[in-house]
């Protein structure tokens, strides 16, 4: 602790950096937070320090006492020795409200990569092939066009829960949800001119292997997004910074990152990101497109512990491919009766929604249950209705079914699935 | 065979002098043909993009020997990385059982000639040329019996091998706005 002592040139140092005609007095009260029970003087003393750094004014951290982190998904270490980076899962048991913080937001790649470093002054889009017109825009140049900010999530295709998962991180930490900034992906094809025929997209980035993804024109024409921005800042490295494209309610391999080319094509191409995406059923490839309709209990969640009965706020996250969501159920008593959840916010079209219920635990043991019911009408399943329907146990697709948490006696909780 | 293929990118440019900039915001600017052909690495199934250049499962057997025997073995099953020639198995097989084994799953055989241009080697992406890609490609197609190995390929024979899985793949839905995930699927 003495290391962190702050030393009078620290000091003086923050006071040049503030200058403004506050005083040091000042600038102390207005950062030191009101003590908080169970924290110690000398972690008070020493606070003041560790935020207040010019470093830290430029540009904040949070606290040292939230310690809520990513973890790779499936135990896979990521960097691996060779310095790949594989699927990183967001810590939705700590997610507060419908928007997943930058440095929480899941992210995947490919076949794991090596998150390039851009410059983007040196960043071009290039929108070509069935076109009247090719074009080449520098990122200031996009910036410059008529753009939108909506709130979409992007969640992974292997965002599967089994009963070999212990913790939400697990199960489904591969969705998150952002504000997203850019421009219309139709702006740049109406300034191109799309040629009759052409009734493809390819989209791909600039990273070792040039991911690539195919997506039908329809869906680029109506609301694929060519962002630049997350939750109000330039988009992160890890999120394909300088720019990638957001395809709302389609799974998360088609959301092409560091985006440098889109191609206008006349089928549908089978490209990098396509080839091992195939199925060989129409069935599953079309549940391996679109995203159904999903909810998940955050609190109470697997791994945590209830301290006793009584009164609980259980809360959670809703999405759909479909839309927005209409309305999530929960059931306290493992799917005897579902009641309606209280939605925080208007729902926004393919945007995780946060929900919540007031529960009172009586200490018995029980199961809970959410489920999502989206604009247009698809209600999330059961992991049992799916494998009445298809005939054959699993789910097939996208896993959207509804993940059942088991409250033990001694307030324990833990994955239900069998 | 390449200078076919600029021919509508010339016209393009020749005529296009007007619209160098979009028509509605008046931003960006016409690539250049080098840019845009130093960018295109797409490969249409049809080959359509496929470069010059040409090779042999034969000529392939060297490249294969310095560029990627060490991580996918000697042959082509073992080694770390992904097995690239399909295991034994009865006669009757559906040959999509047979797998996730690059050249034996894909549809077509532009999609071998693509993953192995954009993503091989491992860290040592775009260091093929494009007669070691044909060279390379040849060999995977003939260790899975699709092709003798003095057959030569390039951009017009590539695309004409027949993968066993051609119609075995199905195709994404005809997608719409505010359609359901799967048409009848009651969630």
């Amino acid at each position: 602790m003495a290391s962190k002592q702050p030393d009078r040139r620290a000091f003086l140092k923050r006071g040049a950096a503030l200058a403004g005609g506050l005083t040091l007095g000042g600038v102390e009260s207005a950062v030191t937070p009101e003590p908080a029970s169970g924290q110690s003087v000398e972690d008070q003393s020493v606070e003041p320090d560790d935020y207040s750094t010019p470093e830290l004014i430029a540009y904040g951290k949070r606290s040292r006492h939230v310690t809520s982190v990513r973890e790779p998904v499936n135990g896979r270490p990521s960097p691996d020795e060779f310095g790949l980076v594989f699927h990183i899962g967001t810590p939705l048991q700590d997610q507060v409200g419908a928007i997943t913080p930058s440095s929480l937001h899941y992210f995947g790649t490919t076949r794991g990569s090596i998150v390039p470093e851009i410059d983007p002054a040196e960043h071009r889009l290039m929108i070509h092939g069935m076109v009247d017109r090719e074009l080449i825009f520098t990122m200031d140049e996009l910036k410059r066009l008529p753009s939108v900010t909506r709130l979409h999530f992007i969640e992974c295709a292997g965002n599967r829960s089994s009963s070999r998962h212990r913790t939400i991180i697990e199960s489904h930490g591969m969705t998150s949800c952002a504000e997203w900034t850019g421009v219309l992906l139709s702006t740049l094809l109406e300034e191109a001119g799309v040629q009759e025929g052409g009734t493809w997209i390819v989209a791909e980035g600039i990273e070792e292997v040039k991911g690539a993804s195919s997506l039908p024109m329809a869906k680029a024409m109506d609301d694929i997004i060519v962002a630049y921005a997350m939750n109000g800042e330039p988009l992160r490295p890890q999120q394909g910074f300088p720019l990638r494209i957001v395809v709302p309610g389609f799974e998360g391999i088609l959301h092409v990152k560091w985006l440098r080319r889109i191609k206008v094509v006349d089928q549908f191409y089978m490209t990098y990101n396509d080839y091992g995406h195939l199925r060989q059923d129409s069935d599953d490839a079309a549940l391996s497109f679109q995203v159904g309709p999903k909810s998940v209990i955050t609190v109470p969640s697997g791994g945590q512990q209830l301290p006793g009965r009584g009164f609980y706020e259980v809360r959670g996250l809703a999405w759909s491919g479909g839309g927005a969501v209409a309305r999530v159920e929960v059931s306290t008593d493992g799917g005897e009766s579902w009641f309606a959840a209280d939605l925080r916010g208007t729902p926004q079209r393919f945007a995780h929604t946060a929900f919540s219920f007031d529960w009172t635990w009586d200490g018995s043991e029980t199961v809970l249950l959410s489920r999502c019911i989206d604009e247009i009408g698809q209600v999330q399943p059961t992991r049992e209705q799916v494998a009445e329907f298809w005939g054959r146990p699993g789910v097939r697709g996208l896993d959207n079914s509804i993940q059942p948490w088991r409250i033990e006696g001694d307030g324990s909780v833990h994955n239900a699935i069998a | 065979m390449r200078s076919l293929k600029l021919l509508p990118v010339l016209i393009l440019l020749g005529t296009s002098t007007a619209l160098a900039q979009s028509p509605t915001f008046g931003l960006g600017r016409t690539p250049t043909t080098e840019e845009v052909l130093a960018w295109d690495i797409s490969i249409s199934p049809t080959g359509l993009e496929l470069p010059p250049g040409q090779g042999t499962a034969a000529q392939g057997a060297r490249v294969y020997r310095l560029r990627c025997a060490r991580c996918h073995g000697s042959d082509g099953t073992e080694g770390r990385a992904p097995r690239l020639v399909k295991r034994e198995r009865p006669a009757d097989t559906h040959p999509w059982n047979l797998g996730r084994i690059l050249p034996i799953r894909a549809p077509y055989a532009t999609a071998v000639w693509d993953y192995i241009n954009r993503g091989m080697p491992l860290n040592r992406e775009g260091t093929l040329s494009a007669d070691e890609v044909y060279r390379l490609t040849a060999l995977l197609l003939h260790w899975n019996d699709l092709i003798a190995e003095d057959e030569v390929m390039d951009a017009k024979s590539l695309p004409l091998v027949i993968m066993p899985n051609r119609d075995a793949w199905a195709a994404l839905p005809d997608w719409t706005p505010g359609m359901p995930r799967l048409l009848g699927y009651p969630h």
